[in-house]
């Protein structure tokens, strides 16, 4: 105990060391590389707080390598204290994929010990942004979060992505228990991030609007999960384009002008394969006992971009080529700021090749699996080198790209044809060879079809699958959308079916869309699950391991959280031939506007002769004739 | 447009054209596999199996096994809703490696673009028509025919439009557009619009029917030459069966049409990369469409490419038919109502004398079981026909139709109660019972409809008992179905210019109406079923006013 207690201590000094030599390179930039190539060593002793670090070695060893580093779902934020009670980090992760795609995942996290709620007026912003924290304090928003996405995640060929979206636009808050009208302040707030992130929000309205019992937990502290306040929607036919893209990046601290967002150009973000980004806020830890809360703001931008369509023949990567910028430095507000680099896939160089290389490697379990990273640190002038810029290089050495098979993935799809009825089939993979798990399925249906509940099946391996949950909240014509939520149990290396028929209805005329022969929508389901690790399923180590580390096969965490969106659904429904009938309308209406119109108008009219006024003259003749009592004219 | 413009491109399409020309045994479904994935594809595959009710003589297919093989171009940042397909059917031999090689080229080229917003999937079909009959079900999870099929792993939303693409030669002359799918389903005009448009911007010929299009509209032999294209179409749709790969779609509602290529020794020859230009073209037009194509006309009928007589136009012929009947109907329910108060009257003489509605069931019932058998038989017992005749099981079942046929002729049909009544409300039901029937059946195939009431509607119009009975027999009979199907046979070879003699002509009329019921067996073809438990029966009741006592 007294040791742990030295350790925190020790912590604790170097970061205040770093935070000080970081203010100090705000300061003097010009002796910063003096600096820096002093202080390299305590540099990266500071780093073992988070994520064991040690300066690269001819032959790699890893037993020294254990300590569980921060994901995005069992985040639990500590942060030490120090004077500045606002911390602004970023990073950049790069994997290269096996198709020779390369997924690049950046993420900025600002952390502000403050109070919003309680009345409390919070007028003085530093790094926080003060559009935010006035959304928060106005609508008592405990957490909030909100992705736009353009795409569809690949999870057959990419894996498993660092923080999973829907296709379109998805949001979800969690308001605090003081809020007394959830609906009037759900409807208020997504108007007002409607003009915060220039999107369609404001279309969520009750018909997309649901209240999962089950499925959307709060991330941040808390124990408050009564779903009355939790209010969730999706938008699946949202375009996201770089009109969402600069208001999300004017709420970093630096915004587009220093450190990691400088990659940050739209016109490179959309032409990819995939592009994603998001903003949580939510209130974590301040400290290890967890006495006081501060609130986190984590902005996260996923984008991947397609080897093919690059136009390259060569298979090779660079920090320019990807976002057509080098990195000069680090964002000056930034307490720390650097980029991933996945390599654990080649740990002997034989699959890429990386340059310049870098003596920081880092190892983490993320998702379940235990990955390795090569390490830039742009708070160091040594990462720029001499020509002060980094433009970071892949060279592929090998060319297979074969499918990957993620323990879980799912697909959906509307089966039958004909515009009456019609079924809509969910397929869960589980390819884990020996380990059943359970998953937690959100089905949200339009109430435009409508679903035949009692044709619900669940079929995995060819037998039923009983849900040991189901929570169904049947549609209202116009007012609210069909919900879902099952717990399945999924076998060890099958296919779990649901499926469920359902009839389209005939809308009135004005709910069509202005182009109804291109479809409605119904947004993805969501798949939340606790998946066992592959860390854990190793059952033939191939790495050098002391053995009496291996003997229990569940060394780390046994499973993982992880949230899979299927495809949105594009279904037709019937629709009237609006062409013809609308000019039938139009002409006849003319017609019968300009011919019975005046027709009527001569029948009705009553005609009288009209008396000519009587000229100005004539008038004061009579005003005098009247004073001298002779008749008028 | 940016294909094979790079002399690169061009030799990896050349070069994947003469690996294609080596002849191929089966479908190389392993090196397909590979080749799309070399080329940045999602790839799948499907088996499928399927027993035909009895052998297909034309295809000598009886058991039929195969591989569905597909590659999914994922269009960047987007969400999988849409798609469009591009096929190519893979038959042994090497008749259509040119259409595979091109398929491949273009998988290649457009994974390279950046420009889709739909998913586009490139499906290599084995045993054609049947593969793709297995693909689209899988695709939707349907069975409509009682097919077995592997599900597939890989989808991409709703599919807007398909083109399947039938190249025989490596150089064509022109490209032919086929239209007529299942049931004589149309795509939309916008489709063959769309084509003819792109034909005349890369000047390829292209043609409908196989006919080019000629420009002398005013004179005799252009009109002529009109007409007999027309016809040609009118005879395809009739047949109610999927005249090529694309026919399977229309029932999902996926626009589509097959583009052959033709190779018929003109001096204008195009090789493949043009008519790859033509597809990039038409794929990237139909890539950019925010709807389905629902704004054209779905009910047409091409005298060439660039015209067409819309609905509008020849529905009033079929109407001014179908009248015949209707006053035909309105004359007998008069004089029947008037009957009654002339020789009698009170309640007790009017159910005397008055057959009333229950009378004529019988010969109803009597018609529809011999239609009925007609339907179920032919198939069913091709067994034992085989066992005691010396046929083959495809002659087994024509021959045990016609048979069944024949004999329901000869059937007794009435109880003849009442002479002078019986007939006339026989045949007051009979007339209201076809023109229902032909209304509907022009509606969903006008050209079935049409034939149908031109040969049915003057012998229904005509037939009394008190007809000459030979001559009206034999007029009767050569307006049957069965012999308008004939007719129909020997017209079609004519309009094709392909004449034919009696003996091939009756050969042809056998194999086309195994055919005919292959189709229904194997696709959901309603053209059989229709004309035997509907059509057929139907007639046989103005058969029976012939010969009524």
């Amino acid at each position: 105990m007294a040791a742990h207690r030295c350790r925190n201590l020790a912590c604790l000094l170097l970061l205040f060391l770093s935070v000080f030599l970081v203010t100090m390179s705000q300061e003097t930039t010009l002796g910063h590389e003096q600096h820096a190539t002093a202080v390299g060593d305590p540099q990266t002793g500071a780093e073992t707080k988070h994520t064991a670090e040690k300066p690269r070695v001819e032959e790699k060893r890893w037993e020294e390598t254990k300590v569980k580093a921060t994901t995005q779902a069992s985040d639990t934020a500590v942060l030490t204290k120090t004077q500045v009670n606002e911390d602004f980090q970023e990073e950049l992760v790069i994997r290269p994929l096996h198709s020779g795609d390369i997924y690049a995942s950046f993420q900025f996290r600002t952390v502000w010990e403050t109070d919003f709620m309680k009345g409390n007026k919070v007028s003085h912003y530093r790094l926080f942004p003060k559009s935010l924290g006035q959304v928060i304090s106005k609508f008592s928003v405990r957490e909030l979060h909100i992705s736009f996405t353009q795409g569809y995640w690949r999870t057959m060929q990419w894996g498993q992505p660092f923080i999973p979206s829907p296709p379109g636009a998805e949001l979800w808050v969690w308001f605090q228990d003081s809020v007394t009208d959830v609906d009037a302040t759900w409807k208020e707030l997504t108007n007002v991030l409607s003009g915060i992130f220039c999107a369609s929000l404001n279309f969520i309205d009750s018909t997309n609007t649901l209240q999962p019992s089950a499925s959307f937990k709060p991330l941040g502290i808390g124990n408050e999960t009564d779903h009355r306040f939790l209010r969730y929607a999706t938008l699946p036919r949202e375009i996201v384009c770089t009109e969402n893209l600069t208001p999300w990046k004017k709420l970093l601290p630096c915004g587009s002008k220093a450190g990691l967002a400088v990659l940050l150009k739209s016109e490179k973000l959309f032409h990819s394969s995939f592009h994603s980004q998001s903003v949580h806020i939510r209130p974590v830890c301040q400290d290890r006992q967890c006495k006081s809360s501060s609130w986190e703001l984590r902005q996260a931008l996923n984008v991947v971009f397609d080897l093919h369509t690059s136009g390259q023949s060569k298979r090779e990567w660079s920090l320019f080529k990807m976002f057509s910028r080098t990195l000069t430095e680090a964002c000056p507000l930034a307490s720390s700021s650097k980029i991933y680099i996945d390599v654990t896939d080649n740990p002997q160089e034989e699959q890429f090749e990386l340059s310049p290389a870098t003596p920081l490697l880092s190892q983490a379990v993320v998702l379940g699996d235990r990955r390795t990273f090569s390490v830039y640190d742009l708070t160091q002038q040594v990462t720029f080198g001499t020509v002060r810029s980094l433009n970071l290089m892949i060279r592929w050495k090998s060319s297979e790209g074969d499918m990957l098979r993620p323990l879980l993935h799912a697909e959906r799809y509307v089966a039958g044809y004909g515009l009456q009825t019609g079924e809509i089939h969910t397929l869960m993979y589980n390819n884990h060879p020996f380990r059943s798990f359970p998953v937690l399925l959100l089905d949200s249906v339009p109430w435009y079809l409508r679903l035949y509940i009692h044709t619900l099946k669940v079929i995995s391996k060819g037998k039923d699958n009983n849900p040991s949950y189901i929570h169904y909240q049947p549609s209202k014509d116009r007012e609210r959308p069909h919900l879902l939520e099952m717990l399945l149990q999924l076998p060890p290396h099958s296919v779990t079916e649901v499926t469920v028929q359902f009839e389209r209805a005939l809308l009135k005329w004005t709910e069509y869309t202005p182009d109804p022969n291109h479809g409605f929508y119904v947004g993805s389901s969501v798949i939340s699950s606790l998946v066992p690790s592959t860390v854990a399923m190793e059952t033939n180590i191939t790495m050098e391991q002391p053995l009496f580390s291996s003997f229990f096969p569940c060394k780390e965490e046994s499973s993982y959280f992880a949230r899979v969106y299927t495809e949105p659904l594009l279904v037709n429904l019937p629709t009237p031939d609006f062409s013809m009938p609308y000019n039938v309308i139009c002409l006849t209406c003319t017609v019968v506007a300009v011919g019975y119109g005046s027709l009527y108008n001569l029948l009705t009219r009553s005609f009288q002769v009209e008396e000519p006024n009587p000229g100005l003259a004539k008038r004061i003749a009579n005003v005098i004739r009247r004073m001298r009592g002779v008749p008028p004219l | 447009m940016g294909l094979l413009s790079d002399p690169n491109r061009r030799q990896a399409l050349i070069k994947l054209l003469t690996r294609l020309n080596a002849p191929i045994c089966g479908m190389p479904v392993d090196w397909l596999v590979k080749t799309m994935q070399a080329r940045g594809l999602e790839v799948f595959t499907q088996s499928f199996s399927r027993t035909l009710p009895f052998p297909d003589e034309n295809t000598e297919r009886y058991v039929v096994k195969g591989t569905n093989v597909y590659g999914i171009l994922r269009a960047p940042r987007a969400p999988r809703t849409e798609a469009l397909v591009l096929s190519a059917p893979c038959t042994p031999g090497d008749n259509n490696n040119q259409a595979v090689g091109l398929l491949l080229g273009l998988a290649h080229y457009f994974r390279n673009q950046v420009y889709w917003a739909k998913d586009i999937i490139f499906l290599v079909n084995e045993h054609d028509l049947i593969g793709m009959q297995a693909w689209l079900e899988g695709y939707h999870h349907t069975n409509v025919t009682g097919m077995d099929w592997s599900p597939l792993q890989g989808r991409g939303g709703s599919i807007q439009a398909a083109l399947s693409l039938e190249l025989s030669s490596d150089v064509v002359t022109s490209l032919d557009i086929v239209l007529e799918g299942l049931n004589g389903q149309l795509p939309n005009l916008d489709l063959a619009n769309l084509f003819y448009a792109f034909c005349q911007k890369i000047g390829v010929l292209c043609t409908i029917q196989g006919k080019l299009q000629r420009n002398d509209w005013d004179s005799a032999s252009g009109y002529n030459h009109a007409v007999q294209t027309m016809m040609l179409m009118v005879m395809k749709q009739a047949s109610g069966r999927p005249w090529g790969d694309h026919g399977l779609f229309l029932r999902y509602h996926i626009e589509a049409a097959t583009v052959k290529g033709v190779n018929s020794f003109r001096h204008y020859k195009t090789d493949a990369t043009t008519i790859g230009r033509l597809l990039e073209g038409m794929y990237r037009k139909l890539n950019n469409l925010l709807e389905r194509l629902h704004q054209s006309y779905f009910f047409y009928l091409l005298p060439s490419l660039s015209h067409f007589v819309s609905i509008g136009y020849y529905m009033p012929a079929f109407g001014l038919l179908a009248v015949i009947l209707l006053l035909r109907a309105l004359d007998l329910w008069v004089q029947l109502s008037a009957q009654p108060s002339r020789t009698e009257d009170g309640v007790a003489g009017t159910e005397q004398s008055n057959p009333g509605v229950l009378s004529v069931l019988t010969p109803l019932v009597i018609s529809h079981l011999t239609g009925a058998a007609l339907y179920m038989l032919p198939v069913r017992f091709q067994e034992v026909a085989v066992e005691h005749f010396p046929v083959s099981e495809t002659e087994a079942v024509v021959l045990t139709a016609i048979a069944v046929y024949t004999a329901g002729l000869a059937l007794p049909h009435n109880t003849h109660r009442y002479p002078d009544m019986g007939w006339r409300v026989l045949k007051l039901v009979a007339l209201l019972y076809l023109a229902v029937l032909l209304g509907c059946t022009a509606v969903i195939n006008f050209s079935l409809g049409f034939i149908l009431a031109l040969t049915l509607v003057p012998a229904a119009a005509y037939v009394t008992p008190h007809v000459p009975k030979a001559l009206s027999a034999f007029f009767l009979v050569a307006l049957s179905p069965a012999c308008t199907l004939l007719f129909s046979v020997f017209f079609f070879q004519e309009l094709q210019e392909m004449p034919v003699s009696f003996q091939d002509g009756w050969l042809l009329y056998l194999s086309v109406i195994a055919q005919g019921m292959l189709d229904h067996y194997l696709y959901g073809s309603l053209v059989f079923p229709l004309v035997a438990l509907l059509v057929y029966p139907c007639w046989l009741l103005f058969w029976n006013i012939l010969f009524w006592k």
